[in-house]
This record gives structure tokens, sequence and C-alpha cells, in this order.
């Protein structure tokens, strides 16, 4: 690997290898080496090596990944894509953009901004993740509720095949010849191939943007408050929700403006012409006020808009300070059954003996209940899992999915039997097989291990690759 | 007893002798590019479509899942097509949640149907697409053709939120689910869409549906020449208005469109009476926002120079956005014979549809072009005769179509052609790579082939 990559572009210490060993997620996974290709041709000899001593290839993008999708679950070969981060081309003129994976999600908005375009998916971690890892996750954010997850916005991707093959799927205009399989690709969590190069579709900026935060008494009336917004067929640009518990945690920490007396907030957006814009946030109004807003407050300048943003965007981070670590999920639910959905949380986190926060994208159904525990202590450990487990298992009964935006991971593979039949993961797993045979790329994800699925079957160690 | 007569028997047998559509002349309404099936079944359960295909595979034959066979002309002729499996009388709407603007509606649910019954609710599927009438919900997904409205709401893979079909192996299988966010598991339904039956048939899909807006607004600009015309479309799209359509008219496709028009006494745009280049756009919202759009449209179309520029009176929006939803419907009856190609492009030039244009040169065809939004071109070639040099004419303008979209870093499809022009058509995969790819999804998807094989260029 080091004459393949230099030395420079290689770590085998196990003190440079265990800082790769975690990701956002409650996993931990340390893989043998890791590399830094800075090219297409790079990752496809790395992958040709790797596939010659039989060893594992796991991709990772800055490992903000919150379901263990970037870890080496098999040991093997780690490429971190932080030094192939270049914006390779922009045309604002058709609002396409083609970049590396490692180029972080934000400074592509920063790059094309000038010209009144952006990159949609903002996943919190915007600052940091990047645009191959939201590839790979098919990555959201608060603003997907209008304008869709990274799927929505990917034109065409290049990718290196377990095998070292280098493909292209898709193309610039976005229609495809054949299958979609830029479709299949986006969101497969690493599984299939890994992905070199990204063609992106940008958006225009909206011309007026308006952000209110709705003040309710409790987190009842807030749900009711999404239910009614929903089902009146008003589609905000954003809709997020904190509870009281939460909100109080995030305002000692931030100082956004959140009144810590409240039951629950919700941080709404709307944007578009300015006709539109006025229209639509009278209406939101309305509904909240309707719904026993106690007070519905417009950010009065991009200050104000940009502190009740930070508020929600740190909020994980502010939780940070209450515990030594916390798990977040990810369950979606319709939105009609939000506040059943938040009351069979509640009571789940009492019947574990946790306290579960709630921050999330209640616009589109996506909840982020937040299990804060002490993972030293092996019984609250095992306990947070069940209580996890048992949230999920909720959604899903109320006709919703396991995730919505953080993948399946190695985090609930084992659920995965929740959502889909024997039949349903076993053509899953033929579709898998038919891209990476060997399960040399990126094994142990997605397919629960316990049915036989998705096994490790590459075990071989790395140590001798490393001549 | 014949072989079909003994197919149909065996196959009756296996999925219920009161699901088979028996009469010869019944079966030649399910032909395909000339290819008649030796037995039509039509189940009015997934259960049903799953005993079709399982027959299907182990008998060892062809079997192509249809909808309203409005548009099983794309793509390319079957290989083997011995069973069409018609999915017609699997249509109840499965699950719709308004609250949640969710739906799941079997596939052989009209369009038009759920259109009505969204209508109730407020809310709409925005999926203008042709044959509209019949077309069904399973159809249209795997036809894979695009809406009208795809600038503002985007295709079926932006709203499409899962999917069950029966696979090869005669498994009824699903992805995705019932939720608007969701990245549990493979996006498998994604490749349903254009898959013109050849990855399974399809026997429910689940949408996000939308809020009806309150109003709606269309304009028209005229140019004297297609450079006028792009150039103008150019600039409204830099100007971010939310459009839900913006397509571009040559000269030909408005004469066609007026003629139609008139012809069943409808209201027709005053603008098309010229013999110029017309950009259509509709957009909607409130009333402010529409009168806001159809402001600053007729500036830019007065800064553009436009030779005309009108707000259309909404009995005019309505037929003229009508038809431009049914133009792959009307092109193709546009003469005698007709081959449409549609390009997808990174972008439109003038130069492109005059190479376009060129391939007509000295051939007895006209063509008429129509530039949608997103660089998505209808090409259509028309002949007054089908003859064998028409047919010539018409293999050469489809492959220089091709040639034309690839070296403008873009892709053509056919979208029609008759069947003696496709027959003539040695249509290789543009890239090989990409269409190993494919045969891999394939055979995943359909070990034993028995999904409608050769419908997709190379061969799938």
């Amino acid at each position: 690997m080091k004459s393949l990559l230099g030395a420079r572009n290689v770590l085998d210490q196990t003190e440079d290898l265990i800082l790769y060993e975690y990701d956002g997620s409650v996993e931990k996974a340390r893989p043998d080496l890791v590399v830094f290709p800075h090219t297409t041709e790079e990752v496809s000899r790395v992958v040709k090596l790797a596939l010659r001593y039989e060893v594992p290839v796991v991709g990772r993008g800055a490992g903000t990944g919150l379901s263990g999708g970037a870890l080496a679950r098999g040991g093997g070969v780690m490429i971190v894509f932080a030094r192939m981060n270049k914006i390779l081309e922009v045309d604002t003129d058709n609002c396409r953009a083609v970049v590396q994976p490692g180029v972080v999600n934000l400074d592509l908005t920063r790059e094309v901004e000038h010209a009144g375009l952006y990159f949609a998916p903002d996943p919190s971690s915007a600052k940091s993740c990047t645009i191959g890892g939201n590839v790979a996750e098919n990555a959201g954010g608060p603003h997907t509720l209008a304008y869709g997850v990274t799927a929505n916005h990917v034109a065409a991707l290049e990718l290196v095949l377990p095998d070292g093959e280098i493909v292209r799927v898709g193309s610039r205009h976005g229609d495809v010849r054949g299958y979609d399989l830029c479709g299949l690709f986006v969101g497969s969590e690493g599984t299939l191939a890994l992905v070199t190069e990204i063609t992106v579709k940008l958006s225009r900026k909206a011309e007026a943007v308006k952000t209110l935060l709705a003040i309710f008494e409790t987190i009842d009336h807030a749900s009711q408050a999404v239910v009614e917004i929903t089902a009146r067929g008003i589609t905000p640009a954003a809709c997020e929700m904190l509870d009281g518990w939460t909100l109080r945690v995030v305002e000692d920490y931030i100082h956004a403006g959140f009144p810590r007396d409240s039951g629950a907030v919700l941080l709404l957006e709307v944007e578009g012409l300015r006709e539109g814009v006025e229209g639509q946030a009278a209406a939101i109004e309305e509904v909240c006020r309707t719904c026993r807003a106690r007070e519905v407050r417009v950010a009065k300048d991009e200050r104000e808009r940009d502190l009740l943003w930070k508020g929600r965007k740190n909020a994980f981070g502010a939780l940070g300070r209450l515990a030594p670590s916390n798990y977040v999920l990810d369950g979606v639910i319709p939105r009609s059954k939000l506040p059943q959905a938040l009351q069979r949380i509640r009571g789940i986190g009492e019947k574990f003996g946790f306290h579960v926060g709630n921050i999330f994208h209640a616009g589109d159904g996506n909840l982020h209940p937040i299990v804060l525990y002490d993972p030293r202590n092996q019984e609250q450990f095992e306990k947070a899992i069940a209580a996890s487990h048992e949230i999920v298992r909720a959604c899903v009964e109320l006709g919703g999915a396991l995730t919505g935006e953080h993948g399946v991971g190695m985090e609930k593979n084992e659920l995965m039997t929740l959502s889909f039949s024997e039949a349903d993961l076993a053509l899953m797993l033929r579709v898998h097989d038919a891209m990476n045979p060997d399960s040399s790329l990126n094994p142990g994800k997605i397919f629960p291990l316990s049915k036989g699925c998705g096994e490790i079957r590459i075990k071989k160690k790395a140590g001798d690759m490393n001549a | 007893m014949t072989a079909t007569a003994n197919l149909a028997a065996r196959l009756g047998g296996a999925v219920g002798a009161e699901h088979m559509i028996a009469a010869e002349e019944e079966l030649a309404a399910y032909a395909v590019d000339g290819f008649v099936p030796g037995a039509v079944v039509r189940p009015t359960s997934a259960e049903g479509a799953v005993e079709a295909v399982r027959f299907a595979v182990a008998e060892k034959l062809g079997l192509l899942p249809l909808g309203s066979r409005s548009k099983c002309e794309i793509g390319m002729a079957p290989s083997r097509y011995d069973v069409a499996l018609d999915m017609t009388g699997v249509r109840e709407i499965a699950h719709y949640d308004a609250g949640d603007l969710t739906l799941s509606v079997d596939a052989g649910m009209p369009l038009r149907e759920l259109e009505i019954f969204l209508k109730r609710h407020g809310q709409f599927l925005p999926l203008a697409v042709p044959c509209f009438e019949s077309t069904t919900a399973g159809g249209v997904i795997a036809s894979g053709i695009d809406s009208a409205l795809r600038m503002q709401y985007g295709t079926a893979r932006d709203f499409l939120i899962g999917a069950e079909f029966v696979d090869g192996t005669g498994q009824l299988c699903k992805s995705g689910g019932r939720v608007v966010k969701n990245v549990t598991g493979y996006d498998l339904h994604k490749l349903l869409i254009g898959s013109l039956g050849t990855l399974g048939a399809i026997t429910r899909v689940n949408f996000r549906t939308f809020p009806l807006p309150a109003t709606s607004g269309g304009h028209v600009a005229s140019f004297a020449n297609c450079e006028g015309a792009l150039s103008y479309k150019r600039s409204v799209e830099k100007a971010g208005l939310p459009l839900g359509n913006l397509e571009v008219l040559s000269p030909e496709v408005s004469r066609m469109i007026r003629a139609i028009l008139q012809k069943c006494e409808a209201s027709v745009p005053g603008a098309l009476e010229r013999k110029e280049w017309h950009v259509y756009s509709s957009y909607e919202g409130n009333e402010p926002v529409v009168q806001r759009i159809s402001r600053d449209l007729e500036r830019i179309a007065r800064e553009a120079g436009a030779a005309h520029s009108e707000i259309l009176e909404p009995a005019a929006d309505d037929s003229l956005g009508g038809m431009l939803r049914e133009a792959y419907e009307w092109l193709r009856w546009a003469g005698p014979a007709t081959v449409i190609c549609r390009l997808a492009l990174p972008e439109v030039t003038p130069g492109i549809l005059t190479k376009l244009s060129g391939l007509m040169d000295g051939e007895l065809v006209r063509g008429a072009f129509l530039v949608r939004a997103m660089g998505t071109v209808y090409f259509a070639a028309v002949a007054e005769e089908v003859t064998e040099a028409a047919a010539v004419a018409f293999a050469k303008i489809a492959l220089g179509a091709k040639w034309v979209a690839a070296a403008n870093n873009g892709h053509a499809s056919l979208l029609h052609a008759p069947t003696e022009v496709k027959s003539k058509l040695a249509l290789a995969p543009e890239s090989e790579k990409e269409f190993a790819f494919q045969q891999r999804i394939k055979l995943a998807f359909d070990p034993s082939s028995v999904f409608a094989p050769g419908r997709i260029v190379g061969g799938l």
C-alpha cells in the first residue's frame, strides 16, 4: 500500500488506527489499514490490491454517520476520501457541479452561492460531512422536507466496483438509459461500490425566507400543529420540533432564544416568492394558534434566523454535556400519527428508566429520539439498546420505517426483518451479490447476520499488504 | 388443440380459467411490435400475478406485464413473448393517509380515477403523462415516461416511495415503504422506473401526494427563431420562478397542436396562430403568486425581444397544457409514419436543433421539436407515406439523434417507431461497461429471464 500511495497516505500504527474505529454511532470496529487516495485510479488500485490479499475494503467520508456505515466491521482497509476533496467543475448555467467524494457538504454551497445557487441536502453535520458520505447514506436534513433527500439531487456517479473496475452511471441531465443505477447506488451505504465522483444538481436560492418559532405549552399541542399543517397541504421548507426538556439543554449552551418554560417549540421556515411566503407564514401562524400555540415569533433578521438554526443544528452537541454518550434514533412515522408516536416513545423511555429527548424533522415524520446513557455502564448500555429497539419497533407498527436518513449500517441490520420479508431480503441480497459477490466491500452492513445474510466472507488480515 | 389454445388451457389451470382472455382476436390487441402473445392472463390480485409468473418460469416462457398498453411500444421488440400479464384487474386503493399525503395503490389503477379520488381530498399526483385517460399507475412507472410537471415536482423517482412486485423467481417482493422519508434497504423500486417490464411485474406502487394548488396560470412568448426562444427560456430559468412547466414549441409542433384543438373545437391560444417558435410556461400558487409570475414573464419576454407575449385565458391554458402533456400521444399519429426520439441533454442549444434538423435534409419527412425544461427534447420526424425509403430514412434519423445526443454529453432514446424501422436499427448499448452492469441487475431480479427479454437496448 505504501508503495502504491506513498507512506504519507497510509496509516498502520495502532495509535492512528484507533481514531478510525468510531463514527457518530455507538458502534466500534477498527480497520487494519487506513489509506488516503487522491484519485479514482488510486482507489481502483487500492481495491485491486485488497482483493488480491482477500481483505475487505470500506469507504469513509468524514465519519459523521450515525449507523456505523463507515466502520470496518470486518477489519481490512479503510479508504478515507478526505484528500479527494476537489470541486472539479461548476456549471452555474445548467445548475450542475462535479465533485470528488471528500468535498464537504457546506463547501459546495459556499462555492456556488455567488451565483444564487446552493446544494440542497443539509444534514446537521453539513459543516463537516462529505458529499460522498451523503450519497452513500442518502442523507437528509431539515430542508429535505420541501426539496427532497440526496437522491433527488444526484445526476450521475463514477464508481469503483469491488473488483477495482471504474464505471459511470447516470447522466449529466439526470435521466438514464436503461435501469436507474444512480437511484440504486445513492443510499446503498457503500455496500455495492465506492463512489469516486458525483455530478450533483444545484438548486436556486429562494428570493424570500421567513423563519418562525411557534411556542407551545405541551408537546401534544406542538405535534397536533404539525399534523394540521401537513393535512392542510402547507409545505414549509423546514418544520423541526424540539421538546421542552431538549430545548432547555440547548438554550443553556447556545442561547438561541428558545423559551425555557415551554413544552415544545416548532422551528418553521417558508421560502419562495415574496408574495407566496407572506401567505404561507400567515397560514402556519393561524394553524399554530388554533393548536393552542402560546406565541408565534417571526425572526426579525438574518442574525435572529441564524441563531435559531444554530440552536437546532448544535442540539446534539449540547446534549453531549448531560451524559457521556447518547443514542440517536432515526425512525420514521406517518405524519398523521405523530402525537401517538411521541406518546409511545415517552412510555418506552419510562419503562426502561430513561428520559428520551426529542429533536427532529417533524415535517416529514422523521423522529430522532435521543437516549442518554453511560457506555461504561454495561447494564445501562444494554438497556439503552433495548429501549431503542422498542422505539424502532413502535415506528414500524405505526406504519413507518427503521431509518429516515441515517441508514441501516451495522446498527439496525438485525431489525431489517421488521420491515422486510424473507423474499424482500433475498432479492436485495441478490442485488448485493450481483455487485459485491464476496462481500469484500463494507461487509456486515444492512443485512441481518443472524439470518445468514451478508455474512463477512473475507477474513484474512491486512498485515502482509503493507509492504 | 393448437399450441396457443394448449398454452391458454394450461395457464388457465394454474391461475384460474376465469382470469384468461382466450379469444384470438382479443390476443391481437396485446401485440407488441407485431408480436402476438400465445395467452393473456388478467388476474384480480397480486397472488394471481404471482401464479402467472411462476407458471411462466416453470414453463420457460417469456412474460410481459402490461397495464393499459398505451405506451408498450416504448423500447425494443421483445425477443420472447408468450404470455401477456394484464394488470388492469388489480386496481384497488390499498392505503391512503390524506393527513400524511401518502398513497399506496394497485398497479392497474388508472391515473384518471386516481386523480378524481385525490381531488376529493384536495390533493394530486404530479404525473402529467401522456395517454392520461387510460394509463395505469404501474404502467406509467414501468414506461419511464417523463411528466410535463417535472420542472416543479421532479420525475416519478422523486415521489415514488415504495413498490411491490413479483420478481423473476415468482416471489412477491417489496422495497421502500409508505412514509415520505426512508432509507431502509436498497431502493429497488427506483430500478422499476423505466424498466419496461423487464425486472418484475409491478403489483403496487406507493407515492407521496401533493396539495392541489389554489390557482394556476399560463403564458406564451413567441419568437421569430429558435435562438430567440431558447435564449428566453434560459432567462426564465435563471429568474428562478417556480414554474410547473417550461416548453419550447417549434412552428411545426404549434401547427399540429392548433390543428388538433381546432378539430375538437377547443380553445386555441391566439399566439399559436403565429408561425413562430413559442415558449409556454405554466405555474401555480395563490392569486398574488400567479399574478407576480405572469408579470415577470411578460417583462422577461419583452427584454428578450419577443414578437408576441400573452397571458393565457384559463380555457386556452388548459387546452395547451393538456396538449403538451399528451405530446407523445399525438406526435405518434401526426402522420402515416412517425419516429419519436427523446434526448436528455445537459443543455439545449440552437446548434443541436440545427444538427437534428439536418438529419432530415433530402428526406421526405418533416420534423417537430418540443424542448421541455431541464434539457429534455422530444424530436419527431413524420413521413407522409409508409415506404421502404421512409423506413431507411427513419433508421438514419434515429441513429443520428443518438449520435447528436452523445456528442453533446447526453443520450437519446427511441419512444416510437414503426416496427419495420425498429428491426432496421441494430442499436448497441452506448457504454459496454454500464451495460454489463445493467445485465447484473437484470439477472438478480430475473435469473431465468422470464420478463420481457429484449425490451431494453442491448437485449435485456
